[in-house]
């Protein structure tokens, strides 16, 4: 009788909460798509917000980080679902994204008349995915969460239904993306061919110590084909061609979230396989991955710089590439902890890194999307003189770029590029710390380019008014020196005595969801450039 | 005055301006408007930069003056515990001379603008930027945390780029991508290196460094080495040192009056104090090891920049006057690198001797050289020559006779502020330290010797050819290849602009730096008496 009765295993509801309340609100929002009225669509929208917002909050009780579940009944200690620090922090991070991604959407969603329910339930159905990834602790959930978190993307890449864009967007990110899972899926059935096992501790106990050594190819082999599906999602290079087309053709919000979300789930699950499934051959993975880096930052700031500002949805592509090169700053410590002796202890970096990553570069995507309203193709020189049109949301932007470049007063990029640096030269990777600081001072020509056009008023015809006005006095330069470039009514309106500034133009009214995810994003690098510690304590720690 | 007082003067210090800076953006309290929003946010800059001023001299009064080398209004707070970065600020005989340098030169150059703005876009982001850069500056003179110097030192440029390429001249797009690259490019390699130096000892404090108190006391050769390649080449951007300095004339040449200023008379010296602070004490034996490279590109930087300007000076040469003296800048940083690099005392007195030196009189001359410009729209030599040119001691005899007294402080004369930095630097690279090549240095010296002649005869022309004008067309005449440049001179005769003297905001500006650079000529003991002890105290390895 005990034997039938153990095979069920227990399941602590609390600690599998925060992606079991994403997954039931995607399907009561699905399902409550077809009794809402049409004009009650929005409604939809707040009550993903609020699933996601309640999913966050679940986390609270999680924080001590000591929760299993789904543990085997024949041995305790091995588990699929292990909410420990390192989970909770990077579901913070997913949860967080999502649900800035779900204010940034709630325009995008009224403004592109995407189906509301579908949008809703798929975005929440992919937050749950991602959401349970950096929990698992086997190799089949890891798989059956990469898929939850990929399958809905695809769909809401393609969600633009008449724009051909879209379709051949959705297109390409499903067809590279099936190739690399079906490869992942090949090196999970050799590992589990070799070891006998899904779950992670034991892989890697008996990696350590295989049965028969003739099997040790066959791991090896299993090894580095599964660390291709994950690097498949972090868009390392070679992996990452599919990242310009799907983020242009893609909804701006899903764009952002695929470059955030998207990332944390591919580094979370290489986090997961590399050091908790694979720790014995650090000396495969390690320097591959190091490479993987290497090359992954090069290409993706490399084509980032060959941007032309001119080009339809530069600003896009520009955030595309570069977040191509931000994943290889990602993959560096992942890189350390295959040489260091505390494996767990140098991951931390690329926690550290993900947070401040996550919250500007949703930040920026959000003034795009605020931009594209405007100017939907969204090249980078629509931007030029964001600031006198709208200053907070250029003021805003330059932040976020400045964060992403890591230069102050961005001071939390500066910092996590720090603890990402200290990682490798930790570890002994110093050609991969010179390659990373080459590669800092190229993202920072073409950061700093764009904050530049922000803040350019004076385009090439007003350079001659500008000399012209060299020898007004002070007064009049104040209001002049910006408005002479806008046209004559905006002019006019700047030098006007009692205009405080070119705040007071008047211009479309920013909807509120947008505003408010700017501000979340802002206010979040803000507060984290004063108080770095936040998230880079989780660089110190031992997360797993 | 007593410890709390103090810290809380230089923690005032460091965020007043940046309070100022959010504060210039937001729209002027009522009752604080002033004429125009314009003129509200300039006295709000100058307000803030005096308050600056006053609690950096009430430091450098409350400072024991008895007890130089001891840090002195130490703050310490951990900040960022997972990186070991500590927010450590304090002052001693080698920091407070700057931080009073900056927080004047700041404050002239706001006073100067609020008289006269560089034409450009609103005033509000001008002061803001400005007073971003004082923060930047001042932090990186107060702050003992490799890390928090780094992003001090990082903190400058941002406004710095926005100050040219938004308020400089022409090619200012250029010059300011220009100096932001190699800066960058420089500081990046930088961070490596005091990354490389705080994991390596297990400690970013810097005091702790250069008492090699930290867990691992003594940094291994090789990475004293790889550290001060990597942090001396940040540095050496900065300072410029030759051959990395072609950023600086461009930049220099683009910039606002106020920009120039302010990049000659301080952030320069955030390169040499660097190489001071943080390579001189805390990796001595690299710095060692690379004394004699560093003295050889002085020297040669020297030469370079006295050559470059010569070139320029010459009659058809269209030099800009600018230009010339961001050259200048290049020889004169050249010789406190020099000093720096014999790693004796002498030297390192005498470069942080020269640096200050420097700081008032290249900030007086770019003053100038600015109001130049305003005056005739140029700052072509070639233009400003000649009858139809400036004649500064005819038409505006007061200029003129600053001028002349800026460019004589320059070249050295003794009595002024220039000479005892240079001196004590050739001084000190006539014996260098124990286990330098004396031959080497010595031949660093000649060159460095010739240079102050250089530098005498091109600042001797600029003078001749700037204040005493009339006479050359008669000159003219035998050289029949200058035509051209003789007609346009006779061109312009008759329209000859009426030269308006100092105007009173100007004796304001500009009459702080030659009193001060004649007392420093006068009285060098009172700064030397600040730095020698710190001095020694670094050279001895903290004991």
């Amino acid at each position: 009788m005990s034997s039938v009765t153990s095979l069920v295993q227990s399941v602590d509801w609390v600690a599998v909460a925060p992606p079991t309340i994403t997954a039931v609100v995607a399907l009561a929002v699905l399902v409550a798509d077809l009794f809402v009225p049409r004009h009650r669509k929005p409604l939809l929208g707040w009550c993903a917000i609020g699933g996601l917002a309640l999913a966050a909050l679940s986390l609270l009780p999680l924080v001590a980080g000591d929760r299993r579940t789904f543990c085997l009944t024949t041995d305790p200690g091995v588990c699929s679902y292990a909410a420990d620090h390192f989970a909770v922090v990077v579901q913070f991070l997913v949860l967080a994204g999502a649900l800035l991604t779900a204010l940034l959407s709630v325009t995008a969603v009224e403004d592109h008349r995407l189906p509301a329910g579908e949008f809703w339930f798929l975005l929440l159905s992919s937050a749950a995915g991602a959401a349970l990834l950096p929990a698992s602790r086997d190799l089949a959930t890891l798989v059956i969460a990469l898929e939850v978190a990929s399958l809905p993307a695809f769909a809401l890449v393609g969600l633009r239904r008449a724009d051909r864009l879209s379709s051949e967007a959705a297109l390409k990110f499903f067809l590279s993306s099936v190739a690399a899972t079906a490869v992942m899926l090949l090196g999970v059935s050799f590992v589990y061919a070799a070891t006998g096992s899904l779950h992670l501790s034991r892989v890697a106990t008996t990696l350590t110590d295989l049965p028969d050594p003739q099997l040790a190819t066959l791991a090896t082999a299993g090894v580095a084909l599964t660390l291709v599906g994950f690097a498949f999602k972090t868009a390392a290079v070679p992996f990452h061609f599919w990242v310009p087309d799907t983020y242009v053709g893609a909804p701006l919000p899903i764009a952002a979230y695929l470059s955030v979300i998207g990332k944390a789930v591919g580094f979370s699950g290489l986090i997961l396989v590399t050091v908790e499934g694979f720790p014995s051959y650090a000396d495969v993975w390690g320097p591959a991955v190091a490479v993987l880096a290497a090359l992954t930052m090069t290409v993706g700031n490399v084509a980032a710089l060959r941007q032309a500002p001119e080009r339809a949805h530069s600003a896009v592509r520009l955030l595309a590439w570069s977040s191509v090169g931000q994943a290889g700053y990602l993959l560096v410590p992942i890189a350390a902890a295959g040489y260091a002796d505390d494996a767990a202890h140098a991951i931390g970096a690329t926690v550290a890194y993900a947070l401040m990553y996550a919250a500007v570069n949703l930040g920026a995507f959000g003034v795009a999307a605020l931009v594209a309203r405007t100017s939907p193709a969204n090249r980078i020189s629509d931007y030029r003189g964001l600031v006198t049109r709208r200053p907070l949301a250029a003021l805003a932007l330059g932040f976020f770029l400045l964060c992403l470049a890591g230069l102050p007063p961005g001071i939390i990029g500066l910092f996590a590029k720090v603890t990402v640096f200290s990682a490798a030269v930790d570890a002994g990777l110093a050609w991969l710390a010179v390659v990373m600081a080459v590669n800092v001072v190229i993202a920072l020509y073409y950061y700093l380019q764009w904050t530049a056009v922000l803040f350019r008023t004076a385009g090439e015809t007003a350079e001659g008014e500008v000399a012209a006005e060299r020898r007004v006095k002070v007064g009049a330069a104040a209001g002049a020196g910006t408005g002479a470039v806008d046209d004559g009514a905006e002019g006019a309106r700047a030098q006007a005595p009692g205009a405080a500034g070119p705040a007071d133009l008047p211009k479309a009214k920013v909807p509120a969801p947008l505003a408010a995810a700017i501000a979340l994003a802002a206010v979040l690098g803000i507060v984290l450039s004063g108080a770095p510690q936040l998230v880079l304590r989780f660089a110190s720690g031992a997360l797993l | 005055m007593n410890h709390t007082a103090m810290q809380l003067l230089l923690a005032a210090v460091v965020v007043l301006p940046l309070l100022g800076a959010v504060a210039a953006l937001l729209p002027a309290p009522p009752g604080l408007k002033g004429r125009d929003p314009g003129q509200a946010v300039l006295r709000h800059g100058v307000t803030v930069t005096g308050a600056v001023l006053a609690a950096a001299v009430a430091l450098a009064v409350g400072f024991d003056h008895d007890h130089p080398a001891r840090m002195q209004a130490t703050t310490d707070i951990s900040w960022i515990q997972a990186l070991g970065i500590r927010i450590h600020l304090g002052i001693d005989g080698i920091s407070l001379p700057l931080l009073v340098l900056t927080a004047l030169l700041t404050f002239l150059c706001a006073l100067y603008s609020y008289f006269h703005l560089p034409a450009g876009p609103s005033p509000k982001a001008f002061v803001a930027l400005l007073l971003v850069l004082e923060a930047g500056t001042l932090a990186t003179f107060a702050v003992l945390d490799l890390v928090l110097f780094f992003l001090a030192f990082e903190m400058v440029l941002v406004p710095m780029y926005f100050l040219i390429a938004r308020w400089g001249g022409a090619q200012r797009t250029y010059a300011a991508w220009k100096f932001i690259l190699y800066t960058l490019l420089g500081s990046v390699v930088m961070l490596l290196g005091l990354l490389l130096v705080g994991l390596k000892s297990g400690t970013f404090d810097m005091v702790a460094l250069a008492t090699d108190n930290g867990p691992n006391s003594q940094l291994s050769h090789t990475v004293q080495l790889l550290a001060v390649l990597a942090i001396g080449i940040g540095l050496a951007v900065k300072a410029p040192m030759w051959p990395l300095h072609s950023w600086l004339p461009d930049a220099h040449t683009a910039a606002p009056t106020v920009g120039s200023v302010l990049l000659a008379g301080v952030l320069l010296k955030m390169g040499t104090y660097g190489f001071v602070r943080i390579a001189l004490p805390i990796a001595p034996d690299g710095m060692h090891t690379f004394a004699p490279y560093l003295a050889a590109f002085a020297a040669v930087g020297i030469v370079y920049g006295s050559l470059a300007c010569l070139a320029l000076a010459r009659r058809g040469a269209k030099g800009d006057l600018k230009r010339l003296i961001a050259y200048s800048s290049v020889g004169h940083m050249g010789f406190v690198l020099l000093g720096i690099a014999t790693m004796t005392p002498t030297g390192v007195n005498g470069a942080l001797f020269a640096n200050i030196a420097h700081g008032l009189i290249t900030g007086l001359l770019f003053f100038l050289v600015g109001a130049l410009k305003d005056r005739y729209g140029t700052t072509d030599l070639d233009r400003l020559a000649g009858r139809a040119g400036a004649a500064l001691y005819g038409r505006a005899p007061r200029f003129g006779g600053l001028l002349a007294f800026g460019a004589i402080a320059s070249l050295g004369l003794p009595g002024l502020a220039g000479f005892w930095g240079e001196m004590l630097a050739m001084f000190g690279a006539f014996e260098p330290a124990a286990g330098l090549s004396r031959p080497a240095f010595l031949t660093f010296m000649a060159l460095a010797g010739l240079g102050t002649l250089l530098t005498a005869a091109y600042l001797l022309i600029v003078v001749r050819r700037v204040c005493m004008g009339g006479k050359e067309p008669a000159e003219d005449g035998g050289a029949g290849a200058l035509g051209t440049a003789g007609s346009e001179e006779s061109g312009a005769t008759r329209t000859a602009p009426v030269i308006p003297d100092l105007a009173r905001y100007e004796y304001a500006a500009w009459s702080p730096l030659a009193v001060l650079t004649v007392l420093a000529g006068l009285w060098p003991a009172a700064l030397l008496g600040l730095t020698d002890p710190a001095v020694q105290q670094l050279l001895g390895g903290g004991k």
